[in-house]
């Protein structure tokens, strides 16, 4: 647990100390999704009912903006090999870079999308569930994406590889994430969408530090 | 005639029915040619790269350590 | 020479042991023998399932001719899921035991696998063309499949991603396994969407009851799809093996070149 919190607090204190980083990625979130009224209109109900998928769609792509740094900056300077190497538990040490990058950027994104509900003409009794999905459905973004970043470490155009592996473990995210807030507009209980995304949630809580972790021994090999 | 006709007509789904074989048919060829020139190729490269090294086999493996 | 095998996993790791038909000296052996009767009896099956799907099957009392397409099409989506399963257990030996033959294959498989996906996903286009009216509809099944087809583009770009061709393999497999955990979530998830945006116009594809003279021609094209899978998997990961050993054979060419 010691290191689980070391880890977590230096990467928290390298994000915070480069908090552009942090800004561009809720910046990217906003501006991306404004660019929807210009491509679909300016109709009030059209914009409601697209909110959510857009929301979702929009912040999947800002993750995916911030995903390479979850390893690479310790990659290159040689702290990952020494990491693997030191006899803490690698798969603990990527769980603590993956809560990081939740921190800096999942909650974050979640603290913005009212700003967009507004925007979109999102109906209030849904915006809870929109703030419910997306901190439920973030983490999973960062545990698929760290997957997606540290398998890349060290391949050539390795940034733009990451959203071709990620992207499409992604989909139940965006389908459960949704579909509840689907579900909330038309007057729906939204339990059952909620509640598969929370499943993703937990398996990937597994599979992902191990798939990450097992990347990373190969990738410092 | 008219027989061969209605046949390549596919009752008047022609336009569906034929890409769809003629799709599987070339890529499944092209897929068998494509991986059969590889393996040749490689085959004939590594023996020429095996003919260049067993002269050397002797001399490399009395070497070896030192070289490592 | 007994040095046949890949050379260039053994130089990292000299001592491994090996599974009896891992090793990739076994392999070539075993495969080389096997490898006509695969070949013909693939010609064979192919050559039946064809005239019998072009020639002799009925057309639907529904669909008409276009039930031909059923023929290409039915096992190309079988082979895309098929070969996966096979991706994975390959990977899974992979990263268990450190099988250089597994990870050859998993990485020659993954272009076939994609080629029978994408003949699925060409042959569903032109199925729902005249069957639906659209070449593509959100149809549960074609997204599954079209996403599957973007995890084996993903798969391929990650083997051919690093210079050291070792490092793809065992990449590539952790990406396979970690898509096969995500696969039926997919599926799932993907039903669960369709269910609930599905218009009720919609009239399904296939999965009627299949009456034995559509049957027998459909498990014939199956099967020759699989002996020309195998054939296709003999040939490539052979070329993976040579191109493996190539490898070590120039560096060790250049090496003495050198010191010379």
């Amino acid at each position: 647990m010691n290191t689980f919190l070391a880890v977590l607090r230096r990467d928290l204190r390298l994000a915070l100390r480069r908090s552009g980083d942090l800004a561009t990625v809720v910046l990217f979130f906003i501006l991306t999704a404004s660019l929807f009224p210009f491509g679909v209109g300016p109709d009030p109900n059209l914009l409601a009912r697209m909110a959510p998928g857009i929301v979702w769609v929009t912040a999947l792509l800002a993750v995916l903006l911030s995903l390479e740094r979850i390893f690479l900056a310790d990659y290159e300077d040689g702290s990952l090999e020494l990491l693997r190497i030191s006899p803490v538990s690698l798969e603990l040490v990527v769980l603590a870079k993956i809560t990081a990058h939740w921190l800096t950027t999942g909650l974050p994104l979640t603290t913005a999308a009212p700003i967009l509900a507004i925007l979109f003409n999102l109906p209030s009794e849904a915006l809870p569930t929109l703030l419910l999905t997306l901190l439920i459905g973030t983490p999973t973004l960062s545990l698929v994406g760290a997957v997606g970043a540290a398998l890349t470490l060290g391949a050539r155009r390795g940034g733009v590889l990451i959203p071709l592996l990620v992207l499409p473990l992604n989909v139940p995210v965006l389908i459960f994430g949704t579909g509840a807030v689907d579900a909330a507009i038309s007057g729906f209980p939204a339990q059952a969408n909620l509640a598969l995304l929370g499943a993703v949630g937990a398996l990937m809580l597994f599979v992902g530090p191990v798939a990450a972790a097992a990347a990373v021994r190969q990738a410092v090999e | 005639m008219q027989a061969i006709q209605d046949y390549l007509a596919m009752g008047g789904y022609a336009a569906f029915v034929w890409p769809c074989f003629a799709a599987t048919l070339i890529v499944m060829i092209g897929l068998y040619v494509a991986s059969k020139q590889r393996l040749t190729k490689l085959q004939s490269e590594v023996a020429a790269l095996e003919a260049l090294d067993s002269p050397r086999q002797a001399r490399r493996r009395s070497s070896s350590e030192e070289t490592r | 020479m007994s040095e046949t095998t890949s050379t260039a996993p053994q130089a990292i790791a000299p001592k491994r042991s090996f599974h009896y038909f891992a090793n990739p000296a076994r392999f070539v052996r075993v495969a080389d023998a096997v490898y006509p009767w695969c070949f013909y009896a693939a010609l064979i099956c192919l050559g039946v399932g064809f005239y019998t799907a072009l020639f002799v099957a009925p057309a639907d009392y529904q669909q008409g001719e276009t039930v031909r397409i059923m023929y290409v099409h039915v096992p190309a989506a079988w082979m895309a899921m098929f070969i996966y399963a096979n991706m994975a257990l390959a990977s899974a030996s992979l990263l268990i035991w450190r099988h250089p033959l597994a990870g050859a294959f998993a990485k020659a498989a993954a272009p076939i696998g994609a080629a029978f996906t994408f003949l699925a996903l060409f042959t569903g286009a032109f199925w729902g063309k005249p069957m639906w009216g659209a070449w593509w509809v959100w149809d549960a099944r074609l997204t599954s499949v079209l996403i599957l087809f973007f995890i084996y583009l993903g798969h391929i770009a990650l083997v051919d991603a690093f210079d050291n061709p070792d490092r793809g393999q065992k990449a590539a497999a952790v990406l396979c396994l970690v898509g096969a955990v995500n696969l039926p979530i997919i599926k799932f998830s993907v039903d669960w969407w369709n269910t609930l945006h599905q218009p009720a116009s919609i009239t399904k594809l296939g999965t009627p009851s299949i009456h034995s003279s559509m049957l027998w021609p459909l498990l014939i094209m199956a099967i020759g799809y699989m002996l020309f899978f195998a054939c296709l998997a003999i040939i490539r990961t052979k070329s993976e093996l040579l191109a493996a050993k190539q490898r070590s054979l120039s560096l060790r060419a250049l090496h003495a070149g050198g010191g010379d």
